[in-house]
């Protein structure tokens, strides 16, 4: 077993002259002595790489590497916070002084450093990524996807591929004194081709990833990938205009779940309700959904892309159920707003870098399977159109106005899948919508692995899905009238 | 404790470009480049009228990228240390020996590089202590929520003050560096009425600070935009005439500087490939880029590959597709020259005629003004655009009722091609000034 304290020291501590002593100094300097509500530092140190394919090449390559550590105190709703990317002892005192501003005096009482075991859950494992294939190997694996997808079909016209890993490790000094350190891998591929047909060009993409090596990318995975991306894109040389209206919508089961990280998800973090700025704020208890809908969000998933052995304040993630049978359970937090909310943390707090605050946020959000066989699902439909796959989304939290884009769905009427229709961009209000879920299939799926959200100009990985349902009315923004 | 910057270790920087540079000659590149960034600030957010936030900003980046027979490595870190650059050039060397070549790779050619560095004007120093920042922040929100009773809720105002420098150096022997101010405030207020809740937001943003609008315009726009919305509703699905309000007309022009980018062009990856002479707008519509306006929000003497920027360029005129936006890269696969746009566009300026927003909505008669979108609903593959929209239904050139929950979609080409006019009503903000633009036509999805 790789013991993550040991890494953790290795690579945020020793190669600085930090020690143990004089991170005990600098978490006293603002939270000892009661002098704040909550306080935190987070050293953190990523080992990046990417690497791109275009027109049969691979032709760039990137390496990178960012470190550095953030301090925060927190007194009541107030936060004062520094970061310094020098990681030595003058720089941290520096940060401390800032962020020193708003603590107050108070008693006599010193925090003691001690290792925290939170490794009780191990969802990935501690491993490179980088270094778990050659160059020579990515690169292949690259060249692989460009061969595959142009024998696959001669219509393909380009083919752009990338694969990308990450080795994170953080290590969070928790007001009480518990050090908590993870080690967090990821990696991700994504292929994309664009095909023609009679001067027409379409695209269509693919790809996966999560928190593991690249040895996941095996070559029938790179040809699930090439299969799956051209198959998109000579389903989109068919495409007719997309219908404009609101009408009976039927997603798919998988990565359309994006509706619920929209709809509701972002609805439901902890900061807009304890500040009553959400179109959810004040109705826990209350129906939110159809009585089909129970929403889940999950980072306690095995090596999936929103999941974590521990938030970024330390505290070990949990499956918390948002939504039971349509009755609103809870909030997703993080330790200020559930200090503020007198309720639990949940494991939610996550934070894009050391640069960057942590607020409560998603992890892999999905609705649990219902009994519909998805065939019966779309037989069911009069008019409408079958959405299989998604851009990106937004949501207006406080009016509950959502959008997101298909950019694979089809024309269905009375029950027939008619011909496949161009992207169109989906809209509708997030409580409304989950009212008018009437058929839940039995088939759940979550995405491949490649989700990011953006809160507040901060990105974090993360996982959606569902199974397959019907909205009995939603306004598709198509062009045919 | 105020935020004051000194010279941001411009020494330091221009040290460790030399060294990389010459590491990088040393294990035996042809060619090398590197860009630094080192930044400070401080933001403070308040919200219901108290203290929420305080954050202290210290950025510093390096990266480079390395050509050995026209294959690149490229590798970038914020450890500023000699040490850690100079492993950064190793590892950027290694990536090089594995890539695949490409004649089109390499620096600029040397002839392109700017050799009239000159002061642009974006420098502006500003020493402010947190509590100025917190008191300013405070009368910004207090603006919003005593404007009316109806805003009974915040996400806070917030000011910030940013100074960075940013240095390019390249082989070729070229070294440019700059500094910038960023400073400004906004606010995000919530307007409610019963079970109504609808948030908007404002603010104002400036390299001098003596250009930003007061504290109290901030704030009260903020709670205007929201009140406004009180009562939305949907209209019927239909095609309508649209005028894109000036806050969301620079995204329009945005989706079309996008897709005359070179990086989709070579691949013919936008809908406008091969459209370079060609009338993509009607005659009255002119688009030009102007690199070298003085303390303009974007101005640099040289673009991200030091290539000389110009004082002025025609992207469309009359009409016209004059002009891609193109790197070296770029530039070299499609057989044409750089226009010095290495990291993008810069100072856009779209012509408009003589008509106020008022006389716009006249001129429209009865159609859908948008004052917000969101949403990514936009191909530049095919040019399909449809995404969500908010704003108000106009009728008789009188604002009706504020529309929401409804998507706007067309084709791009469509749309451009279809600007009947555009009015002067430019906030003269950010990156691309452009006034409010009325289109003949779009498809409105709503009940």
């Amino acid at each position: 077993m790789i013991d993550k304290f040991q890494i953790a020291n290795d690579t945020l501590l020793v190669p600085y002259d930090l020690t143990e002593s004089g991170i005990s100094k600098v978490i006293n300097d603002i939270a000892g002595n009661d002098a704040a509500d909550y306080a935190d530092l987070y050293f953190q140190y990523v080992r990046s790489e990417s690497w791109q394919l275009d027109q049969s090449c691979v032709k760039s390559g990137s390496f990178s590497i960012d470190k550095g550590v953030g301090l925060r105190a927190v007194v009541g709703d107030k936060t004062a916070f520094a970061y310094c990317d020098d990681m030595s002892m003058g720089a941290l005192l520096d940060a401390s002084s800032k962020v020193k501003s708003i603590v107050r005096q108070g008693q006599n009482k010193v925090v003691k450093l001690q290792r925290c075991d939170s490794s009780g859950s191990s969802f990935y494992q501690p491993v490179d990524p980088i270094q778990s294939l050659e160059s020579s190997q990515k690169i292949g694996l690259l060249n692989l996807a460009d061969q595959l997808a142009r024998a696959k079909d001669s219509r393909v016209k380009e083919v752009t591929a990338s694969i990308s890993g990450s080795y994170e490790t953080v290590l969070i000094v928790r007001p009480d004194g518990g050090l908590v350190p993870d080690v967090r891998p990821m990696v991700r591929m994504n292929v994309s081709v664009i095909v023609e047909q009679n001067g027409r060009r379409e695209t269509g993409s693919s790809g996966g990833g999560g928190r593991t090596n690249y040895l996941m990318f095996t070559s029938d995975k790179v040809a699930d990938y090439v299969n799956e991306a051209v198959r998109h894109a000579c389903i989109n040389l068919e495409a007719e205009d997309a219908p404009a209206g609101t009408m009976e919508v039927v997603l798919g089961p998988g990565w359309p779940g994006v509706l619920l990280h929209e709809a509701v998800g972002h609805g439901l973090e902890g900061d807009f309700n304890r500040k009553g700025t959400s179109t959810f704020s004040g109705r826990i208890g209350e129906q939110v959904a159809s009585g089909l809908c129970t929403v889940v969000d999950n980072g306690t998933m095995d090596g999936r892309r929103g999941s974590l052995n521990v938030d970024d304040e330390g505290n070990p993630t949990q499956k918390n159920i948002l939504i039971e049978n349509g009755v609103l359970k809870g909030y997703m937090q993080d330790s200020l707003n559930a200090r503020l909310m007198n309720v639990p943390v949940t494991g939610n707090a996550r934070r894009e870098s050391f640069a960057y605050l942590p607020m409560p946020r998603m992890t892999n959000t999905y609705m649990l399977a219902g009994d519909s066989d998805p065939e019966e699902i779309v037989a069911s439909m009069k008019d409408g159109i079958y959405a299989v796959n998604f851009g990106g989304g937004q949501v207006d939290i406080t009016s509950g106005k959502f959008v997101f884009s298909a950019n694979e769905a089809y024309r269905v009427e009375n029950g027939k899948i008619l011909h496949p229709v161009r992207g169109a961009t989906l809209i509708g209000n997030g409580p409304e919508v989950m009212q008018k879920i009437s058929m839940v299939g039995n088939d759940l799926a979550l995405d491949a692995g490649v989700g990011i959200c953006g809160k507040d100009g901060q990105s974090v990985p993360v996982g959606v899905g569902q199974p397959t349902l019907k909205v009995e009315a939603l306004t598709v923004g198509g062009v045919q009238v | 404790m105020s935020v004051s910057s000194g010279d941001l270790d411009r020494q330091l920087l221009l040290d460790v470009a030399k060294v990389a540079l010459s590491k990088a000659i040393e294990l035996g590149a042809d060619q090398a480049e590197i860009s630094l960034s080192s930044s400070t600030g401080a933001s403070v957010g308040v919200r219901m009228g108290e203290l929420e936030t305080i954050e202290h900003n210290r950025d510093k980046n390096v990266s480079l990228s390395v050509y050995f027979g026209h294959k690149v490595g490229s590798a970038s870190t914020c450890d500023l240390s000699i040490s850690a650059v100079q492993e950064a050039v190793a590892a950027a060397c290694t990536i090089a020996s594995s890539t695949g070549y490409d004649e089109a790779l390499g620096l600029a050619d040397a002839e392109l590089m700017a050799n009239d560095i000159s002061d642009m004007g974006l420098d502006f120093q500003w020493d402010r202590s947190v509590d100025e920042m917190l008191e300013a922040a405070l009368s910004c929100e207090a603006a919003a929520i005593s404007f009316d009773s109806r805003i009974k809720n915040s996400e806070g105002a917030n000011y910030s003050s940013h100074r960075g420098l940013e240095v390019y150096a390249n082989s070729h022997g070229f070294c440019g560096d700059y500094y910038s101010t960023t400073n400004g405030y906004s606010a995000s207020v919530i307007a409610v009425d019963g079970d109504e809740m609808h948030r908007d937001y404002w603010y104002s943003s400036e390299r001098n600070p003596a250009n930003l609008d007061s504290l109290e315009s901030v704030g009260e726009m903020a709670a205007k935009r929201a009140l406004q919305k009180l009562g939305s509703r949907r209209i019927s699905t239909g095609e309508y005439p649209v005028i894109f309000d000036a806050s969301v007309a620079g995204s329009l022009i945005g989706h079309f500087l996008s897709a005359i980018r070179g990086g989709l062009l070579y691949k013919k990856a936008s809908f406008l490939t091969d459209k370079l002479g060609e009338q993509l707008f009607s005659e009255h519509v002119n688009i030009i880029e102007k690199p070298r306006l003085f303390g303009a929000a974007n101005s640099a003497c040289f673009d991200d590959e030091g290539v000389r920027t110009p004082e002025q360029r025609d992207i469309i005129k009359n009409g016209v597709l004059c002009g891609y936006i193109l790197g070296s890269y770029t530039a070299r696969k499609l057989d044409m020259k750089s226009t010095a746009n290495s990291g993008g566009v810069r100072n856009v300026r779209v012509s408009h005629g003589s008509k106020s927003r008022e006389q716009l909505l006249g001129e429209m008669g009865a159609g859908f003004l948008v004052t917000d979108l969101i949403g990514s609903g936009i191909s530049m593959l095919t040019g399909d655009y449809s995404r969500g929209a908010s704003g108000f239904w106009v009728e008789n050139g009188e604002i009706q009722f504020p529309v929401e929950e409804v998507t706007v979609a067309g084709k791009l080409a469509d749309m451009f091609n279809g600007i009947q006019e555009i009015a002067a009503d430019s906030l003269g903000r950010g990156n691309i000034h452009c006034g409010s633009i009325l289109l003949d036509k779009l498809t409105i999805a709503g009940d």
